[in-house]
């Protein structure tokens, strides 16, 4: 049954790489950590793949979310956070430089991306939302995870 | 208990019916006549019908509810039971377990109100016989008649009935894209902007995410309130580009529902679709289906005694060695107790481990239930004739191997019913038996399980293998003309590898066996081929009884913590420099009379390291892959452990040198290295 307020709304979580704003649908999020998690490089995974942590006994491989969208390297800081989606039953920690807040974003407010710099990175999203001033790079959880 | 349970409960026990029925259809349609297995099917049906419906299922019991007239009908001899008939019944078998599996994904029977299946079987009721029903349906699709429904729930129509008592207009509105349209939901979103600005959107069939996600073919239906008129909406969306037509459908108060007849097409094995697929019904419904074990686990009541029995000695020990260690340091023999009570403990915890394993533990059945079935389609579809026969489905196998050996075990038996059984007039050509036989045995050997596939067809034939490997540039002529017979049946593993002359839509698209080669050695098993040219091939799979704790090497490379099975770990030495010698420009070790290759493991790997360290000695641990050994290099050894396989999780599984990942005394991830991969 579709709820008249989810046609209308997306809930998103926003975050922070650098300057710029991103958000992800919160329906696919599991659960946010600190990052303070020791972690196991995994030899042969991708190179944005920082390795795997254990996740109160399940593991959890750790996406550098910078290097997946090919942005320049920034050290973690004490606000740097684990943000777990689960993608078809796929566990994957994403590492954002800051977390900050769940949004409702207006669906008619959210505008197709036209060009971006990379093609590859351009399918990770799903589209430009606005929410008061701010501009929001949404993410595509499911391609961010399976390509 | 509260409506979760219930539904548990119901899952289960529709499942089980469910197989039993299964299985007397099949007896059924060898022995048409037999009336106690009539009743049976009728016995199930009508237990279905009843649990369907306390449980509000109303799609399933109204089908159920048809099924057993007909089936009333077979028995009061009204109608006769014909091959067709039979089939109808499987495809209501079908529809009724599409049913099931949505109610086990969602907690919802879904959608599918199987219209035209109910329609076939009431008219098989009155007529007596399968007569044309099929055919109208098909006709009428072909008018391109399309009112499309939308399940108008309480909430809709709720909606729906206001906007009418405001004097607003309530439409369901169906808009089909163009079939050249290339980004649908993209198209989908304007088409929602436009009518937003009309009108307010209160449903959508697919939902608004399934839309976005592209899961719809070409059309989709809204139902909006709005105070624009019909026609000045049609005309709005039929502007916009890339819409191929606009329906635009007044709905009045409560109960108008417009009825589609969903094209049907009883010939095939699959239940009746809609254009519009809701998501959940999107499952694939061929037989090849995953077969998932339930969230519960029916447990033998002694195990869990058995259980009980251990955890209460549990307690006990831990009581005492809470006494003893009071007065450990005072007294010497407080010592020797704490001592000999520590192995009790220790005992009784393995003890305790071997329980809990055994209650994870469930018989193939499970898996091997579905296959008859399959067979008999396969025949049918093949335009052969085989037989199945099974043994030692009681064998037990632990519940995470179960649910991933059902598809490696379904694409063997196709392979075997496609490409190893002849057709039936090369049989008899051949002085085989008409009909081809698959035997799929399963039973205990040692510590493992091994399931055995074998069928009494044409073989493998190596001459066209080689030609096949080297056509494909798999191997060279050279390489197959000296190869062992092993070594060519292993070629049968690698992607894109296929001996069949037509490429059938069962198997042969060479994308099958790697697969299942991989499958199988995710779980730590092994798969094998026997063959005879003419006579027939056997695939024999031996997996692991237990799946969840293995006794593991630790060490260390650079400053990384990894572990290796010890099952593999033959010898572990402490070589001199100089004891390595070059062969080849490859680094081997002389061990005895045999030549050992060694593989530096932190080149593998890529462990970063600050400086070659300048050991005159080397730890190198001997490990076998098959008959073959090779020493692997590490720095620093932690010693032997039983540590805990866990899955390193999908998104990793397809990094070969890495066979999974355990957590070690603190806290910390260790990966566990596959030998088969790492030794090259």
């Amino acid at each position: 049954m579709e709820d008249q307020k989810t046609i209308k709304y997306l809930q998103v979580l926003t975050l922070k790489l650098g300057d710029d704003e991103y958000g992800i649908d919160i329906s696919k999020i599991t659960t946010i950590i600190e990052n303070n998690y020791s972690v196991t490089r995994v030899p042969g995974a991708p190179e944005y793949i920082q390795g795997v942590i254990n996740l109160r006994g399940d593991i959890v491989p750790v996406m550098e979310l910078r290097k997946k969208l090919k942005l320049a390297h920034a050290e973690d800081t004490e606000e740097t956070k684990i943000i777990v989606v689960n993608v078809e039953d796929m566990m994957v920690g994403i590492k954002v430089d800051k977390v900050l807040e769940v949004i409702q974003l207006d669906r008619k407010s959210i505008d197709e991306i036209s060009s971006a710099d990379d093609e590859e990175v351009k399918g990770y999203f799903m589209g430009l939302g606005k929410y008061n001033d701010r501009v929001i790079i949404l993410i595509n959880a499911e391609k961010l995870v399976k390509e | 208990m509260d409506k979760n349970q219930y539904l548990n409960i119901f899952i289960e026990e529709a499942s089980e019916n469910l197989q039993n029925l299964n299985q007397s259809l099949l007896e059924l349609e060898n022995n048409p006549e037999n009336i106690s297995i009539l009743d049976s099917i009728f016995r199930i049906a009508h237990t279905l019908k009843g649990m369907s419906a306390t449980m509000g299922f109303n799609r399933m019991s109204g089908l159920t509810h048809v099924m057993e007239d007909v089936l009333q009908g077979i028995k009061d001899g009204k109608v006769k039971v014909t091959e067709e008939i039979i089939n109808l019944l499987f495809n209501s078998f079908d529809a009724l377990d599409g049913y099931v599996k949505s109610i086990i994904d969602t907690g919802d029977e879904g959608d599918d109100d199987n219209t035209d299946l109910i329609n076939v079987l009431r008219n098989v009721l009155s007529s007596g016989k399968l007569s044309e029903v099929a055919g109208n349906t098909r006709k009428n699709d072909e008018q391109g008649i399309s009112q499309s429904k939308i399940n108008v729930d309480a909430f809709t129509q709720n909606a729906i009935n206001k906007a009418r008592e405001m004097d607003m207009n309530a439409y369901e509105i169906t808009v089909h894209l163009d079939k050249g349209c290339v980004l649908k939901s993209a198209r989908a979103f304007v088409i929602f902007k436009t009518l937003e600005m009309y009108s307010d959107i209160i449903k959508s069939e697919p939902s608004v995410t399934d839309i976005e996600d592209e899961k719809f073919e070409f059309s989709f239906t809204v139902i909006v309130i709005s105070k624009y008129d019909r026609d000045f909406i049609e005309k709005e969306l039929s502007k916009i580009t890339e819409v191929e037509k606009v329906e635009v459908n007044s709905l009045e108060k409560t109960g108008e529902m417009l009825v589609k007849t969903a094209k049907a097409d009883l010939k095939t094995t699959t239940a009746s679709k809609h254009t519009l697929d809701t998501g959940a019904r999107q499952a694939d419904k061929t037989p090849s289906k995953n077969i998932r074990t339930n969230k519960t686990v029916r447990v033998d009541i002694e195990r869990l005694d058995v259980l009980l029995n251990l955890v209460g000695e549990l307690i006990i020990q831990k009581s005492r060695l809470e006494d003893v260690y009071k007065d450990v340091s005072k007294d010497k023999n407080q010592v020797q107790v704490y001592e000999e009570t520590l192995k009790h403990l220790e005992r009784i915890i393995n003890s305790l481990h071997d329980a809990v394993m055994k209650v994870r533990m469930v018989p193939v059945e499970v898996v091997f239930n579905r296959f008859p079935r399959m067979i008999r389609d396969l025949s049918k579809e093949l335009g052969k004739e085989i037989v199945l026969s099974m043994s030692g489905e009681d064998t037990e196998l632990d519940r995470t191997v179960i649910d991933e050996i059902s598809e490696p075990l379904v694409h063997i038996l196709r392979n075997a019913a496609d490409h190893g059984i002849e057709k039936p007039e090369k049989r008899l050509e051949l002085g085989k038996p008409e009909q081809g036989h698959i035997n799929m045995r399963a039973y205990q050997e040692g510590n493992n399980v091994v399931i055995e596939i074998e069928d009494d067809g044409q073989g493998i034939n190596f001459e066209k293998l080689k030609k096949s490997a080297v056509e494909k540039g798999l191997a060279t002529a050279e390489q197959v003309h000296n190869a062992t017979e092993k070594q060519l049946l292993d070629l049968l593993f690698l992607p894109s590898m296929s001996t069949a002359d037509t490429i059938s839509d069962i198997s042969g698209r060479g994308v099958g066996l790697d697969v299942v080669k991989t499958k199988i050695e995710s779980l730590s098993g092994t798969i094998d081929i026997e063959t005879e040219v003419g006579k027939g091939t056997k695939f024999i799979i031996r997996l692991p009884l237990t799946l969840a704790m293995i006794q593991a090497l630790l060490f260390y490379i650079g400053e990384e913590r990894y572990a290796l099975p010890i099952n593999n770990v033959k010898k572990i030495v402490k070589l001199k420099t100089d004891e390595i010698k070059l062969v080849q420009n490859k680094e081997v070790w002389l061990m005895d009379e045999t030549i050992v290759p060694i593989v530096r493991l932190d080149k593998v790997l890529g462990v970063p390291r600050e400086s070659q360290p300048e050991n005159t000695v080397q730890t190198v641990v001997v490990v076998n892959k098959g008959d073959k050994l090779y020493g692997l290099t590490v720095d620093r050894l932690v010693g032997q452990q039983e540590i805990v396989i866990k899955n390193i999780g999908k998104y990793l599984s397809n990094i070969r040198t890495i066979s999974g990942a355990t957590i070690l005394g603190d806290g910390k991830v260790a990966l566990i290295l596959d030998i088969n991969y790492i030794a090259q």
